[in-house]
């Protein structure tokens, strides 16, 4: 739901049913509104069948990639006497993204149920939490939760009585945007700086200290407990449009709307009335101009194509963007699109590791150019110059954070062109940046 | 961060107390058996540090290179990766404002401005004069639907105007 707003008719809730419900934070809250049933059911199973499960449900990531969850899970080796980890990835910090926050603060247990049968599914021996630094409420919320869940034997040595050791471990980050891509996140849980590895070797092959490693986003973990009490095929059946996208999903929608928040619909809701309906809409007398849907690393879409777009990893991809995180930046016809663009630019700067040329130079000099073309010092070639740049970021690095700094630019470019034309030809009124 | 220099001087002059002893040596030591390796309780061990002495003094970095049997050097190469580690001291209460595109939008430049001129610091990475803040921008506080979102020391406060900015700053004395 759209917390704080009450529930939209139109929403589908289900992982933000108790948003806004404090009783529903603690253990003997959650387990009165049906809670850790499907942890007990799960340690009733094979790990063959709940992964099973998993792949019939249609689950796929929710932190961006879209990877089927149980496929993703499939590719870990059987037991061979190495230790098996689970990685949470709680380490949000996509602009426009704020719903993985709400399901720690509000349902931890949902959280840590999920995480408790993923790892029992993959044979994990541990199940790391990495939770970004500057989630003070969360952090604590959590750490309290997993506390009392082990205090009542749902995690520990034997998880309900079953005989099945499960174990999680919070891990706090300490600032780094990177540290989200899941070779970064496993370098900074082993004492590192957080630089992205080299794919392959793979993480279910070789990943948190060199053994086979799965990392799942907070929402896609936090999903399953709903797929093992309901089942997979019921959770398939929550589909408007493309099959090949299903369940529900929690859309973050923040910038110029009445009401911003966490809206959960079904997978293929029309995103005009997600913007303008569950959203509230633009401000009045105001027209909707732009978005970004997927958090900041994705194309930027005009309003047309908004709002055709039906809201799920397809249809998002047919009008010219992608899902992402679905954290939607929405701006209106008062926003300053090449201020916008530039002020991500200098967001991807900031956060780059550094290790690849390509995006250590490319953000820096992006941000820079843009930078001069808002002071009114541009040149008519800086905008082949971005897209030149552009060009050399995408698809060329380790991972792929100078590609999301460049999707942004080139598709403001191409969509908004006129907007950096009244810079470039001074015709609109300086605004004063350093880089 | 000159100012956190000034506000906080003398530093150097006083002697170097270990953190890791008593209470907060056996917190550490509770970490161990969680991971498989004393190198993955670098991050946990910064943390400790700095809650102890407000930032992460270099004899800190030594301490925890020698309680987790690394070099200072990796410890430096670490530590200056992670954005939250001060290496400089800041003031009582540290001031993190979002300024990332989605608070952009919703007016945070405003608010920025107001916790400025409030806390008397002037700009960005400064500490004020009397040592109280140090304000810095934060990129993306992953809370974009409750603008303006600010991080005090360990207190998140959602949707900050500038009209809020004078009571709530007086809660931190």
């Amino acid at each position: 739901m759209g917390y704080p707003h009450p529930s939209h008719q139109k929403e589908n809730v289900v992982l933000s049913k108790y948003f806004g419900d404090v009783e529903a934070r603690s253990f003997a809250g959650w387990v009165k509104r049906g809670g850790y049933e499907a942890l007990k059911k799960a340690l009733g199973m094979t790990p063959e069948a709940i992964i099973e499960e998993v792949k019939a449900s249609g689950l796929r990531g929710r932190g961006g990639a879209g990877f089927p969850t149980g496929l993703k899970w499939s590719f870990m080796p059987k037991p061979s006497g190495k230790p098996h980890y689970l990685v949470c990835n709680a380490d949000e910090s996509e602009p426009g993204t704020f719903k993985d926050r709400e399901i720690m603060r509000w349902t931890p247990h949902q959280l840590i149920e999920g995480c408790a049968i993923a790892a029992y599914a993959i044979g994990a021996e541990r199940c790391y939490i990495y939770i970004r630094g500057e989630f003070t409420e969360p952090w604590k919320i959590m750490s309290a939760a997993v506390q009392e869940a082990y205090a009542k034997g749902a995690l520990g040595e034997s998880a309900f009585g079953s005989g099945k050791r499960i174990d999680i471990v919070l891990h706090r980050g300490a600032g780094a945007y990177i540290c989200g891509e899941e070779t970064a996140m496993m370098n900074s849980i082993e004492g590192k700086r957080g630089n992205p590895r080299i794919k392959p070797p793979f993480p279910a092959q070789a990943g948190l200290f060199g053994m086979p490693t799965t990392i799942n986003n907070v929402e896609t973990l936090s999903a399953v407990p709903h797929i093992l009490s309901r089942g997979g095929a019921w959770y398939k059946g929550l589909c408007l449009s493309n099959p090949k996208s299903t369940g529900t999903k929690l859309f973050s929608v923040c910038g110029h709307v009445m009401r911003p928040g966490n809206y959960e619909i079904t997978m293929g809701f029309p995103m005009k009335d997600l913007i303008h309906d569950l959203a509230g809409g633009m401000r009045p007398g105001r027209r909707l101009k732009a978005v970004i849907p997927g958090g900041s690393s994705v194309p930027i879409m005009t309003a047309a194509e908004a709002e055709a777009a039906l809201c799920d990893y397809e249809g998002i991809v047919e009008q010219g963007s992608m899902l992402g995180s679905a954290g939607f930046i929405v701006m209106d016809d008062s926003a300053d699109l090449v201020y916008e663009i530039y002020r991500l630019a200098k967001f991807y700067a900031h956060e780059s590791c550094a290790q690849c040329t390509q995006c250590r130079e490319g953000t820096a000099w992006t941000t820079k150019i843009l930078a001069r073309i808002l002071r009114g010092e541009g040149k008519t070639s800086d905008l082949d110059l971005l897209l030149d740049l552009s060009e050399q970021m995408t698809g060329r690095t380790i991972c792929v954070l100078s590609d999301s700094c460049a999707a942004p630019i080139v598709s403001g470019i191409k969509k908004f062109r006129e907007e950096f034309d009244a810079y470039l030809s001074r015709t609109k009124a300086p605004v004063a940046v350093v880089a | 961060m000159s100012g956190g220099h000034a506000a906080t001087g003398g530093h150097d002059a006083v002697a170097y107390e270990p953190v890791f002893v008593g209470e907060t040596r056996a917190k550490l030591e509770a970490l161990f058996p969680k991971y498989p390796t004393k190198q993955a309780c670098l991050l946990p061990a910064l943390w400790m540090v700095q809650e102890a002495r407000g930032w992460v003094p270099p004899q800190g970095i030594a301490e925890v290179a020698e309680v987790l049997e690394l070099t200072p050097a990796y410890v430096r190469g670490v530590v200056t990766f992670y954005t939250m580690y001060h290496l400089h001291p800041v003031g009582r209460h540290f001031i993190q404002v979002c300024g990332t595109s989605p608070c952009h939008l919703c007016g945070s430049d405003d608010v920025i401005a107001a916790i400025l001129k409030e806390t008397g610091c002037g700009e960005l990475g400064a500490t004020s004069p009397d040592g109280r803040f140090t304000v810095a921008e934060v990129e993306c506080l992953g809370a974009c639907g409750f603008p303006t979102p600010v991080l005090i020391d360990d207190d998140f406060i959602d949707a900050v105007t500038p009209e809020r900015v004078p009571g709530i700053l007086a809660r931190y004395p």
